[in-house]
Parts: structure tokens; C-alpha cells; sequence
């Protein structure tokens, strides 16, 4: 089946439950609610082929409502096809439903977003942090963590101190300006 | 008949008397053959191999046996970058090696924690452990790392062994003999 084919099965079972439709060089991403997700996905496994999970990622829209974003990125091997489902997480539920019992795979990458981002996975098999140490008081990839990291300290196991971030913090620019003004340098905040 | 000699050894010293101070020979020997922990942590650990192959062959400076073993090991070359959830480890591992033991930071991130301007990385190893030699580079060459060696090797040849490891006994001695 091409991708329309695909997306068009999608739409005949789910139509009303995809929030939003969006194309980009060729590959689809749907936004979808969290409470839709394991069906959609079940769905996307059994019927469609979507055999495949790329990957799970998370944003953090700080200052907004809902505040986190979870992107699922899916392929189809037997269709040569690429998916992304999106949701949205409210800061206050900060929870999700696990799919690692329908893509095994998810199981590593919700233990990562747990870990870095604080977004719980319901019915998750082993939600313990991947890289940080148990006991480890922050998530560090949300966007109120600052660059320098925060202390914390736990005895016989790790600690952490807050990095000097002399003439930095070292960041880039986004913008449409060359490479050379984008690089990462020293921006101070004041300027 | 032609004599027949033995021609092992120097026979000009078998027999003889070589006078040296105590510190002088001691340190002689330990310079000499320094056992590395090879506290491979990152790319530097790469360069660490290099240096332990027959290129650079660290054998030359009596430091090719690598100990996978804490306790058999007199220098621990941290190489590489320490993070915090390492950090203490490197540090258990330090504290089972036995006395008289250096510490060489190989590279930026063993030293200042170099790129990594991060909340999970350790800024420098000399926070948790005495370091001897630091060694600049990402990563540094085979031969800076020799080259760091032999400074350690220096440092070792002008160290006080005798007083500072059997202080108790350089005082008695110094009490009977003045």
C-alpha cells in the first residue's frame, strides 16, 4: 500500500479522533489525544504494518498549556512508509499510557523520557531512570532546569555540583543567519 | 685455550660496593616499572591503547602492564570523562589500590571536564582524587601521554620515599644515629 492508501485506512477507522494532519517532505505526523493512543497503535501494528518504532520523543513547552509533547516516529518495513503520532501531556496528569507491551522497544525510551523530561508511563513494566541514578532529585532536560545543573547529594552513590559556566553559557542561535553567527558561543543572558 | 668468561652481567660491579642514598635507589625502582589502572572512560582510553601498542610501546618506560586489578596497580590513568555517576567509583577504585600510588589526568575532560560544560559531568577528577600529572589534549597524542609519564617519572625520582612512607622509623633512626 502507498502512504495514502495507508493514511486513508487511518482516517476510515479514526477520522474523528485525529486532532490534526500535517505533512512534511513526504512523511505525515497526526495529532492524536493521549487517552487514543494504545488503540491507535494497536491499529497501526496489526493493521497497517507499522512494524517498526523509531523512536519516542518529548518537548517541553514551558510556559504553555498543555505543557509536554510526546512524538512517536513509526515505519512500516513491508510498506517503505513513515508515521509520527503526536499527543500532548498536561503538566498536572504528567502521564501517559505505555505501548512497550505493543512495541517492545518502548520500553527503554519511556524509561529515557521518564528519566530526563518526568512524564510517567501507566502500566509500564520497569519505570525506573536509564541514565540518571535512582534516588536523583531532577529532570534534567525540562526547561526550567538551568544549563549548570543543580546540587544534589547522595551518600555512597553520587552526587552532583553546579557547573561554572564562566563567560557562557555556550549556545547556539536560531535563526536564518550563516553558520558562523548561529555557532555555539559565549552568549551571556544579559545580551 | 681461550678463557672462557661469563658475559651476563657486568662483572666490573659483581664483588663491588655501589653507594646511594636510600631514596635514590628506592625511587629507581618504582619509576621504572609503574603498573597502570587503565581507567578508560572515553575516546582518551582509545589513545591509551594506541600508547600501550608496538607504535609507541610503553614498554619503553617499564609501564606496559596494564592491571584490570586495583590492587596490583601503582598509577591510575584516568582517561576520559568522568561523570558524576562514575565519579564515584573511579574514586573506590582509587582507594583499593595499594600505597605508594600517582594519579595521571589524561586529557581535558579527566582534567577540567573539558567540553562538557554539564550538569552530569564531573568538572575535573581533582575533585575527588591527588592528581600528579594532568595531560592537555582531546585526546591527547600516545606521546603526550608518554611524555606525562615521564614527568611522573621525575616527580617519583625526587620524592622523599623513605621519610614520608616509614616516618615512624626515619624518626627512630634519625634519634639512634642523629
Amino acid at each position: 500500500m502507498t502512504e495514502q492508501e495507508l493514511l486513508h485506512s487511518l482516517a476510515n477507522v479514526y477520522g474523528p479522533k485525529i486532532q490534526h494532519q500535517a505533512e512534511f517532505r513526504g512523511e505525515t505526523t497526526c495529532a492524536i489525544a493521549a487517552n487514543d493512543l494504545r488503540e491507535i497503535s494497536k491499529f497501526c501494528r496489526d493493521k497497517l504494518l507499522f512494524d517498526y518504532l523509531i523512536d519516542i520523543t518529548s518537548i517541553d513547552d514551558f510556559g504553555e498549556e498543555p505543557r509536554f509533547e510526546i512524538v512517536y516516529h513509526l515505519y512500516s518495513m513491508p510498506h517503505a512508509v513513515h508515521l509520527r503520532l503526536k499527543l500532548k501531556v498536561p503538566e498536572d496528569s504528567g502521564a501517559v499510557d505505555t505501548i512497550s507491551d505493543i512495541w517492545p522497544t518502548a520500553n527503554w525510551h519511556e524509561r529515557e523520557i521518564y528519566d530526563m523530561m518526568g512524564i510517567r508511563f501507566n502500566g509500564h513494566p520497569d519505570l525506573r531512570r536509564i541514565l540518571m541514578w535512582d534516588g536523583y532529585p531532577f529532570f534534567p532536560l525540562r526547561k526550567d532546569f538551568p544549563l549548570e545543573g543543580l546540587p544534589s547529594e547522595m551518600p555512597d552513590v553520587a552526587f552532583t555540583k553546579v557547573t561554572p559556566l564562566e563567560g557562557g553559557p555556550f549556545v547556539t542561535v536560531p535563526s536564518t543567519a550563516t553558520s558562523k553567527d548561529r555557532e555555539p558561543r559565549a552568549r551571556p543572558p544579559e545580551l | 685455550m681461550s678463557e672462557i668468561r661469563a658475559t651476563a652481567y657486568d662483572s666490573k660491579i659483581e664483588g663491588n660496593v655501589i653507594f646511594t642514598r636510600f631514596d635514590a635507589a628506592l625511587n629507581w625502582v618504582r619509576k621504572n616499572s609503574l603498573w597502570p589502572m587503565p581507567m578508560g572512560l572515553a575516546c582518551c582510553a582509545i589513545e591509551l591503547m594506541a600508547a600501550a601498542a608496538s607504535r609507541f610501546d610503553i614498554a619503553r618506560f617499564g609501564a606496559e602492564v596494564m592491571r584490570f586489578s586495583p590492587r596490583q596497580c601503582d598509577v591510575m590513568i584516568v582517561a576520559g570523562t568522568v561523570t558524576y555517576k562514575m565519579a564515584l567509583a573511579v574514586r573506590r577504585i582509587y582507594e583499593q589500590m595499594p600505597e605508594p600510588k600517582w594519579v595521571i589526568a589524561m586529557g581535558a575532560c579527566a582534567s577540567t571536564g573539558g567540553m562538557y560544560r554539564s550538569y552530569a559531568v564531573l568538572q575535573g577528577i581533582d575533585q575527588l582524587l591527588p592528581v600528579d600529572v594532568y595531560i592537555s589534549g582531546c585526546p591527547p597524542r600516545p606521546e603526550a601521554l608518554l611524555a606525562g609519564l615521564m614527568k611522573l617519572q621525575e616527580k617519583i625520582s625526587g620524592e622523599r620515599s623513605f621519610r614520608n612512607q616509614k616516618s615512624e622509623l626515619a624518626e627512630k633512626l634519625e634519634e639512634a644515629f642523629g
